[in-house]
């Protein structure tokens, strides 16, 4: 990493932890969800700088452009009471914070032991089993025949993690792919089913209806009589 | 471009999942477009198509075969417990019509979601990746949150629905955080990438390194909650009190199967080398899920509410099977499995059957003489209060039998103890049950005639539980051919 990398580095990070501090340190909902996409931008810029240029598009366009929009709809159109949510938020700190502090120093353990194992045992004998998946082809459009079958890891390096993605999703992740098709199929299916209401005494327009009626149906001559009513 | 082939188009040993999903999609066509229908015109075409699925994989092969870029594995255990899940879905769905239309939530959706929750558990049992567990895992949630809160317009139903969702929604956290340490620390998502490393890290005398074993106790707690055991099961009792009985019939049910039988998986095939490092895991859930289940059920008078402490103690049992490691430990596990599953349906079919004036009641004091005035049901339910308690000769004391057999010869004696008298204490709230049935004085009767789907689920578990120790011989063949496949690593 070159210095203006890191120079980057150093003005993405700070501001995206100093911005996710105030998505849940400021007062106002909607200036929360704003520091919320600001974050979100800093963070895509990281993506780029270690080269996960997919994640960064990805994290802008999805997150920025619908969730953090959406969120935005949300925090507006409802019209709830944060200061009132916040009351007696604070009781909860103290057993909060000893979860947290426990856990934190649990994988601080985990986190030192390791790096502590690999150190001293490296040189002694080997340490870990390099787990590698068994050599999974890569369906690459046949030109030459014999080359159709490149192993992943060596073309990793030389072309960009999209096109990496794009010729792993359909394949090796096609099941997967299709598996988060059925998620949101499903997810779509019970939120209509939790939330769409049909109220039978509503008018609605049918214009089938509409175009199937025929004058008799609707007009009717009748004589009337002078100085009688219907 | 034949090329392509191997990753994209095996989809062969997937074919129960494809027929599911797309008949789902055929399904969902079909009741958008035919409004008003309800669940009463679905429901018979999807219970045929899980049954005819479940025949599928009765008359296919069974040779183990791992494919979908590596993502998915049918075996023998995938085949079996597909079954178990795809019948109990079945069965569930044949429970539901009559409530359905009665509480006036007869949508067509309802047999959509459970469609697509078997799919989801289809696809749990058959994970060979820890991204493939999370699908399927992810899919039959969020089915079954759904689900919960399918009575919406009840605030029970709707509390259950959330507390379930926000609940599943950490557990889910959980899971996902133990992967992403086992993927930190192992280089791998692959059941048998991993299983074939830390066979030569075994052989070499490397330990486990210590943040996939962190790892695996978080994706442990994420599956304890899916399965309901102790301590994750806080969410249990509320929510299957509050959801629509059929839902919580079928959640009884179908998905512990399909939980406890990708614990199975995750801790025997992956993590196989480590069973000494995971066993305590699995011992201290099995206790607490048995010691809780008999005490804390003690003092209830509701029956769904009963009946979750049950289940909660049921796992415990199960579990025993899985802390033995071994596969006569495993086929006790199947078995019980099997049985609780048929128990546990026929027990939900009475309690939909305890309705009186159009309304549906469900403490056990309004069981009250029922001997007396439907003695066919009050004869049902105490041959199911039997077994679950697991008084020989009926089903539910074999199951005990396989695990509690199963923990000895592993030299686990104080675990089938243990086991031995919670079962004591937990036959007390059962038999109390047969008490109130046949020593009380009478009530009002229950409103008559019930469904057919209801009788023919209530008869034909009793019969089952009944006639189990008659006819086990083929049913205990494919368990043990089951259990052999999980023991050997494809």
């Amino acid at each position: 990493m070159n210095a203006v990398q890191l120079l980057l580095f150093y003005i993405l990070a700070l501001v995206c932890t100093a911005s996710a501090v105030m998505v849940i340190a400021s007062r106002n909902p909607v200036h929360s969800v704003l520091y919320l996409i600001l974050a979100f931008f800093n963070a895509a810029g990281l993506f780029v700088l270690i080269g996960a240029e997919f994640l960064a598009m990805v994290l802008v366009v999805v997150y920025v452009g619908a969730v953090a929009v959406l969120f935005l709809f949300v925090v507006m159109m409802l019209d709830i009471n944060f200061v009132e949510m916040r009351e007696g938020f604070l009781q909860y700190l103290p057993v909060g914070a000893l979860v947290g502090i426990i856990l934190l120093v649990e994988l601080m353990l985990v986190g030192g032991s390791w790096a502590l194992a690999d150190r001293t045992e490296v040189a002694a004998a080997p340490a870990t089993v390099v787990m590698v998946e068994p050599a999974a082809p890569v369906a690459v459009p046949p030109e030459g025949g014999e080359t159709a079958v490149v192993a992943r890891r060596v073309r990793a390096e030389e072309v960009t993690n999209t096109q990496m993605l794009g010729a792993v999703l359909y394949t090796e992740y096609f099941y997967l792919f299709q598996a988060a098709g059925a998620i949101l199929l499903v997810a779509i299916v019970g939120a209509i089913t939790l939330t769409l209401r049909e109220r039978p005494a509503t008018k609605r327009q049918d214009i089938g209806r509409q175009v199937r009626r025929r004058p008799f149906e609707s007009v009717e001559l009748r004589k009337v009589k002078p100085r009688a009513g219907i | 471009m034949d090329t392509a082939s191997p990753v994209v188009l095996n989809l062969s040993s997937a074919l129960p999942e494809v027929v599911l999903f797309l008949s789902g999609l055929v399904l969902l066509v079909v009741g958008a477009l035919r409004e008003g229908e309800g669940a009463k015109g679905l429901s018979p075409f999807a219970v045929l198509v899980l049954l005819v699925v479940a025949a599928m994989i009765l008359g296919g092969g069974q040779t183990a075969m791992v494919s979908l870029g590596g993502h998915f594995i049918f075996d023998g255990f995938a085949a079996f417990t597909k079954v178990v899940i795809l019948v109990a879905a079945a069965l569930s769905l044949l429970l539901a019509r009559d409530y359905l239309i009665d509480e006036k939530v007869d949508r067509f959706e309802f047999p959509l979601l459970v469609l697509f929750a078997a799919l989801g558990m289809c696809m749990m049992v058959s994970a060979n990746s820890f991204i493939a567990l999370y699908m399927g895992l992810e899919l039959q949630s969020l089915a079954i949150y759904v689900l919960a809160a399918f009575q919406r317009d009840t605030l029970r139903s709707s509390e259950a629905g959330l507390k379930y969702f926000v609940l599943g929604s950490l557990a889910s956290g959980m899971l996902l955080y133990g992967c992403s340490l086992v993927y930190g620390f192992t280089g791998t998502l692959r059941f048998d990438t991993l299983a074939a490393g830390f066979a030569i890290q075994g052989e070499r005398g490397i330990d486990l390194q210590i943040g996939a074993l962190v790892g695996l106790t978080f994706v442990a707690a994420g599956l304890a909650f899916k399965m309901a055991a102790v301590p994750f099961h806080m969410w249990t009792p509320d929510v299957y009190e509050g959801a629509p009985t059929p839902v919580t019939a079928f959640m009884a049910s179908a998905p512990k199967v399909a939980a406890i039988a990708l614990t199975l998986r995750v801790l025997m095939q992956p993590f196989g080398e480590w069973t000494d490092e995971w066993r305590q895991i699995v011992v201290f859930i099995s206790v607490a899920s048995m010691i809780l289940g008999a005490f804390a059920a003690i003092g209830q008078t509701n029956f769904k509410r009963l009946m979750a402490y049950s289940g909660i103690g049921h796992v415990g049992y199960a579990l025993i099977g899985l802390a033995a490691g071994t596969a006569g430990g495993i086929y006790g596990v199947l078995i019980y499995l099997v049985i609780y599953v048929a128990m546990t349906l026929g027990t939900f079919a009475c309690i939909m059957m305890m309705r009186r004036g159009g309304r549906y009641v469900e403490t056990i004091g309004d069981l009250s003489g029922l001997s007396t005035r439907q003695p066919m049901m009050a004869l049902a339910l105490a041959v199911f209060m039997f077994s679950l308690a697991g008084i020989p000769p009926l089903a539910g004391f074999f199951g005990k039998l396989y695990v509690f057999m199963a923990a000895v010869d592993a030299g686990l004696v104080p675990l089938a103890v243990i086991g031995v008298v919670t079962s004591v204490v937990g036959a007390y709230y059962y038999l109390r049950i047969v008490k109130v049935m046949y020593f009380d004085e009478p009530t009002e009767a229950f409103d008559g005639p019930n469904g057919l789907g209801l009788r023919l689920v209530a008869a034909g578990t009793a019969v089952f539980t009944v006639a189990f120790i008659l006819l086990p011989g083929p049913f205990l063949n494919a368990a043990q051919n089951a259990a052999a496949a999980l023991m050997t690593t494809p």
